[in-house]
């Protein structure tokens, strides 16, 4: 009994806590919430469970421009975000060479400073007076009257930059751990670069692609800080409603509706993720352990 | 044109790069801006003087003193709990383990405004008066995640026959673990706590709904936002990326040296990186 105790008890020993951690502030608040998010009543009343799935309708009825645009937002940052992270990870895991490791501390030194700092500095960048909204303006890009700020493009533009390393890593990681003797083989047997890079590079990529697509888009369409520092109430995200509702207005049910609703998409779209890829390939593949 | 061809993808590299540092420029350049009003937007001269006077502002510093003292309790709890999780996942067999792995994957899957609210929700709940204890849970239960991550793929790469050696030696598990296991382990753990407590200094979203009346370096840029940023959080924020590359800078040069004479011995294990596949080509980096 001792001795199965100490066999099969050491992993479960070793999994307690740090699991438990997670569920009692991760799992539990998430059920928590979700029973919120069907209480009636107000601050000035009192609360009750009643099952109130309203609280459902009345926040995608009263919000779903904000749920849209977010989703918008956040797609065309990420679409951005791979146009920018392909090519770029191509470079650093097959051209770079030595300097490969110079590079990928360039990928990661933007986390160095801290993301409100980044943001703000975006800010300073694209202001009313500052030496791109100038340039913009004297090319004709944008009329002597208008400007970057408080723009739809300078809140996708933010999102792009903040997001962009979660892109590039898993890429970078899928591309630089690829047999290189694949081309080389597709070469031999007569392919053209190009059709070596659709036939050959690019499927060994795809879990890399599909893990940046999920690690970029998730945070994005959730993020309020690009909205509050380069847009305006008119580029309000859902994260922005879920924190004033949270925050300001105490509206819990609504603000609680909100986010389950958010998350409810995010699990199904992490589902979709498991059933494309397999929950093992996001984490690491420890079937290949010895 | 056939020079465009072969180096066009470099280019268009070199310039995202670019991109990618442009705004951490910025933030030094204007750390030296000697700005007219309370907005530090506009350059109007240089100047050194904030740099002289970077730790000037109590409030400011007290921030920054918190946000540390955040991040190295963070770093510690969540390095421990999730190297216990890592281990588990990757040496033994259990019941449970798809759970787990769900478990483990779907808070690095969540929208921070919604793990933040969550979170505050069951604290006023069960009121808990939010504060530095309360950041401290939210912080350890977000890093867990990305420490099992790292761990695990230094794991998977590990030679169990160095430990079996040990014991072969006469070691008993607890000398095994002590001086074969942890020491080989260390990059790993070096890299997961690192990231631990990048995240946890540089968390704005969770901290801001679990705070109280704690105020974290970010959390503080956040509130001077509205009135003016002072010049010398550029200082700061200069200074912490400074110590920052020189500390990467160290670590990569530690590290092609360790590898240089790890490649003397003659097997290679097929590395696994973080995200997929092992590669059959022989590799000795490490997982970070």
């Amino acid at each position: 009994m001792k001795a199965w105790a100490q066999k099969r008890g050491i992993p479960y020993f070793l999994l307690l806590p740090g699991l438990a951690w997670l569920t009692i502030f991760f799992v539990l608040p998430m059920i928590f919430m979700f029973t919120v998010s069907l209480y009636e009543g107000s601050l000035d009343t009192t609360y009750e469970f009643t099952w109130h799935w309203a609280n459902y309708s009345d926040a995608l009825s009263q919000f779903d421009t904000q749920f849209v645009r977010s989703f918008l937002y956040a797609g065309i940052a990420t679409m951005l975000c791979l146009l920018i992270a392909y090519p770029l990870s191509y470079a650093i895991a097959f051209k770079a060479g030595r300097w490969q490791s110079v590079l990928l501390l360039a990928v990661i030194a933007p986390f160095f400073t801290t993301y409100l700092i980044r943001t703000y500095a975006w800010q300073t960048i694209l202001s009313n007076d500052g030496v791109v909204v100038d340039f913009f303006q004297s090319i004709g890009i944008l009329n002597s009257d208008e400007y970057l700020l408080k723009t739809p493009t300078a809140v996708i533009a933010g999102l792009t930059y903040n997001f962009l390393p979660f892109m590039i890593l898993p890429i970078y990681a899928s591309l630089e751990q690829m047999d290189q003797r694949l081309i080389e083989a597709a070469r031999d047997l007569y392919s053209s670069s190009r059709t070596a890079f659709l036939k050959v590079t690019l499927p060994i990529s795809a879990p890399g692609v599909f893990a940046g697509v999920l690690l970029t888009f998730i945070p994005a369409v959730g993020d309020y800080v690009n909205a509050s520092f380069l847009g305006s109430s008119q580029q309000a995200m859902i994260g922005n409603v879920i924190q004033g509702a949270f925050l300001r207005t105490k509206d819990y049910q609504i603000a609680s509706a909100l986010s389950f609703i958010l998350m409810a998409l995010i699990v199904v779209a992490v589902f979709v993720y498991i059933r494309f890829a397999g929950s093992e390939s996001l984490m690491g593949d420890e079937e290949a352990a010895t | 044109m056939q020079w465009l061809r072969r180096n066009g993808v470099m280019i268009f590299g070199g310039l995202v790069i670019a991109y990618m540092l442009i705004p951490i420029a910025v933030i030094a350049l204007f750390s030296f801006n000697d700005p007219e009003g309370k907005f530090n937007f506009t350059w109007n001269g240089f100047t050194l003087d904030h740099w002289g006077s970077a730790f000037s502002i109590p409030d400011l510093n007290d921030a920054l003193l918190t946000s540390i003292e955040l991040a190295a309790l963070t770093t510690i709890i969540a390095t421990i709990l999730g190297t216990m999780i890592a281990m588990a996942l990757v040496r033994h067999q259990f019941h449970g383990r798809k759970a787990a792995n769900l478990l483990i994957v779907i808070p690095m899957t969540s929208p921070e405004v919604v793990i933040g609210a969550a979170l505050l929700s069951m604290f006023v709940y069960a009121q808990v008066t939010t504060g530095f204890v309360t950041l401290l849970i939210a912080h350890v239960m977000f890093c867990i995640s990305f420490v099992v991550v790292v761990v695990r793929s230094r794991l998977i790469g590990f030679d169990r026959r160095l430990e079996e050696a040990a014991r072969d030696l006469g070691a008993d598990g607890w000398t095994t673990l002590r001086t074969v296991t942890l020491p080989l382990l260390a990059p790993g753990l070096v890299a997961a706590g690192m990231l631990a407590f990048a995240l946890s200094l540089d968390d704005f979203v969770i901290s801001n709904f679990n705070s109280g009346t704690t105020v974290t370096f970010p959390l503080y840029i956040f509130g001077a936002a509205q009135r003016g940023i002072p010049v010398e959080v550029n200082v700061l924020a200069t200074m912490i990326f400074g110590l920052t590359v020189l500390a990467m800078i160290a670590t990569l040069i530690q590290q092609t040296r360790a590898e240089k004479l790890a490649s003397v011995r003659p097997d290679d294990d097929a590395d696994v990186g973080f995200g997929g596949t092992p590669a059959t080509k022989p590799a000795t980096g490490a997982a970070a």
